[in-house]
């Protein structure tokens, strides 16, 4: 005798697990060009964040016998103008970007973005035309622009506050690691960061919005926020993390041009940006002929990186397309 | 359509004075007391209070603003802090003249190269070579100007001698060939994605089908029918190019020693001289919004499906 089903759930349990995610994840895994970019991706962000034990040796110890030596069994990229390891300095400006990146996009795109774009697109109107306008006005600037006149005018008053700050507390530091730095980088790219992300929620909770799962919801009474974050944010999910895969690798992009120029964290804490500056020596082309490793490994690294973040953004785009499953 | 285009330039003066609004606030007073900026703590009261008149920090807030934009709207962004009895329109207006030359030999590479490569790669989606060419676009869209810069300094101007060194010679001196290709392959893979996408799309209408089967030659099929109509997102595109090459030449300018807007915006960074920070970010985002307006409008003229 078979055995006669007993409730509906049982049922459900006794299928094979294949949730959404759990089919997203097996599809990411068998594509070999993301797997290959996701372990480049786990590898750079591994060596960034674990920077003070992967490191051979420290980024501000100066050898000035060994100033500028192309790579060696014992510097693998080589040493720098006063000396010091390329490598470390190498690892040690992952660190930054690391940070950096991280930050703003987590802050900018993820919380902003998402909240902004859940909200504008689900009660329209006046909050719509708010956070749209405010949005239009941020993107009316070319990015690096807004970037620069954002860390260029407010690092200096940032900086003198937390001075201030240090001084009457009684410690110090914060402006000499550099974590200040970070601070207004993160804050200059997460302003510009949020509104593409903004745009295309709002957009997908547009098309959602009258969908008739989310009527059900409403007409069973479900709170707005349940209908926000329980049964439209998971039909947008996929976009999301697709986004924020590109949004990490442009934040990278971002502040490597932004420590390239000057403003963004300061020396002696390493950024790829200013390595790239200062081996490049601007207006003088005989440093480059004669030691290019110098910003050849910089270079090279950060390349990697934001390769892999595209190609993964890439195939993970092809995951979550509802048209190529 | 009319409504659409005067909606649009109604809120383009709107847009401009928050543009100069945030810039004038931040550029003031963002990096602290103004005149502290330029006389620094230790200033002796007498100079602090002159300077203060002088630059008319006194007045109320709204009044400065006011006779900021008013400035501005004259083409009057003030004087430098660096170059003593120079204005920023000064410094300004020659090198945007060079920048504008750069970007235009950039722009031009985008489309030319772009979007024949964009069809080109649509023709052979799923054959053998597809994943490489979708792949080749990803490794371009990875390299900004800040890698081609370099690498292409190192590989054609310093092993190679190609040509005799960096610097500026105008649009038609050889010098001018690498820094616009450094500026334009990063935008190149933008436009190359969108055309091969929107091609795709095209070349399966039922129109394409149709021209097909009363026997156009593949030639002219393309040019009268899929080109025209695939480009149209393109166009869409060039806006953000825009945006892209402004921001890409800040970057070339001062990697290949142009004496362009971008090298002036890294000097003034360095100098701190708000003044042409604030001028270049406020001209910048103009350039960027009459562009994208510019285009929204051509779209409606070259496409006549599209109602506003």
């Amino acid at each position: 005798m078979v055995e006669p089903v007993q409730n509906p759930a049982e049922v459900a349990r006794r299928r094979p697990a294949q949730g959404h995610w759990s089919r997203a994840w097996h599809r990411l895994l068998g594509k070999k060009v993301a797997l290959a970019s996701l372990v480049v991706i786990i590898g750079i962000y591994t060596s960034g964040i674990f920077a003070p034990l992967i490191a051979p040796y420290d980024y501000s110890t100066q050898d000035l016998t060994q100033t500028r030596r192309g790579p060696s069994l014992e510097h693998p990229f080589g040493t720098d103008r006063l000396g010091r390891d390329l490598l470390s300095r190498v690892i040690y400006g992952l660190r930054t970007t690391v940070i950096v990146s991280v930050a703003s996009v987590v802050s900018g795109a993820l919380f902003m973005g998402v909240a902004l774009g859940l909200v504008s697109g689900y009660f329209g109107k006046r909050v719509d035309s708010l956070i749209m306008r405010t949005g239009e006005v941020s993107a009316a600037f070319p990015e690096i622009l807004l970037l620069i006149l954002l860390a260029a005018t407010m690092r200096p008053r940032i900086l003198d506050f937390v001075r201030g700050i240090e001084d009457s507390f009684g410690f110090r530091g914060l402006v000499q690691t550099g974590i200040v730095d970070y601070f207004v980088i993160a804050l200059a790219v997460a302003a510009f960061s949020w509104f593409g992300m903004a745009r295309l929620v709002r957009g997908q909770v547009l098309s959602l919005r009258s969908a008739e799962f989310v009527d059900a919801a409403r007409a069973l009474g479900a709170p707005t926020s349940r209908i926000l974050f329980s049964h439209l944010l998971p039909n947008i999910s996929g976009l999301i993390i697709v986004v924020i895969t590109l949004g990490l690798g442009g934040a990278a992009g971002s502040e490597f041009i932004l420590s390239f120029l000057g403003i963004g964290v300061q020396p002696p804490v390493p950024s790829l940006g200013a390595m790239v500056a200062e081996g490049f020596g601007i207006g003088n082309l005989s440093l480059l002929r004669q030691y290019p490793h110098l910003i050849l490994f910089p270079i090279g690294v950060i390349f990697l990186l934001l390769f892999a973040f595209n190609l993964l953004g890439d195939a993970l785009a092809d995951v979550f397309n509802p048209k190529t499953r | 359509m009319t409504a659409y285009v005067v909606r649009r330039l109604l809120w383009l003066p709107v847009l401009l004075v928050i543009v100069i609004f945030i810039t004038f606030v931040l550029g003031t007073y963002g990096p602290g007391d103004p005149v502290e900026v330029r006389l620094g703590t230790k200033a002796n009261p007498e100079a602090v209070a002159r300077l203060r008149t002088q630059m008319g920090l006194d007045r109320p807030f709204v009044v400065q603003f006011a006779d900021y934009v008013g400035g501005v709207v004259r083409g009057d962004f003030g004087d430098s802090y660096r170059y003593q009895g120079r204005t920023v329109l000064e410094l300004i207006l020659p090198r945007m003249w060079v920048s504008a030359q750069l970007n235009l030999a950039a722009l031009l590479l985008v489309v030319a190269i772009g979007i024949p490569l964009g069809m080109a790669a649509a023709r052979f989606q799923g054959r053998w070579l597809d994943p490489a060419i979708v792949t080749g676009i990803v490794f371009i869209s990875s390299l900004p100007v800040l890698i081609t810069g370099p690498l292409f300094l190192l590989v054609f101007v310093v092993l190679l001698k190609l040509v005799p060194s960096a610097g500026w010679g105008g649009l038609f001196d050889t010098r001018i060939i690498i820094p616009a290709v450094a500026i334009a392959v990063p935008g190149l893979a933008l436009i190359v994605r969108v055309m091969r996408t929107s091609t795709l799309e095209v070349l399966s209408q039922d129109y394409v089908r149709t021209a097909y089967a009363k026997g156009l030659t593949p030639g002219i099929i393309s040019r009268r029918h899929v080109a025209r109509n695939a480009f149209l997102p393109v166009l869409t595109m060039l806006g953000f190019s825009v945006a892209g090459l402004i921001g890409g030449t800040i970057i070339g300018e001062t990697i290949f020693g142009i004496p362009g807007i971008g090298r002036l915006a890294f000097e003034s960074i360095f100098n701190r001289d708000y003044p042409v920070i604030m001028g270049i970010t406020i001209i910048g985002a103009a350039t960027f919004v009459l562009a994208n307006l510019l285009i929204d409008v051509a779209y409606t003229f070259l496409d006549p499906r599209i109602r506003y």
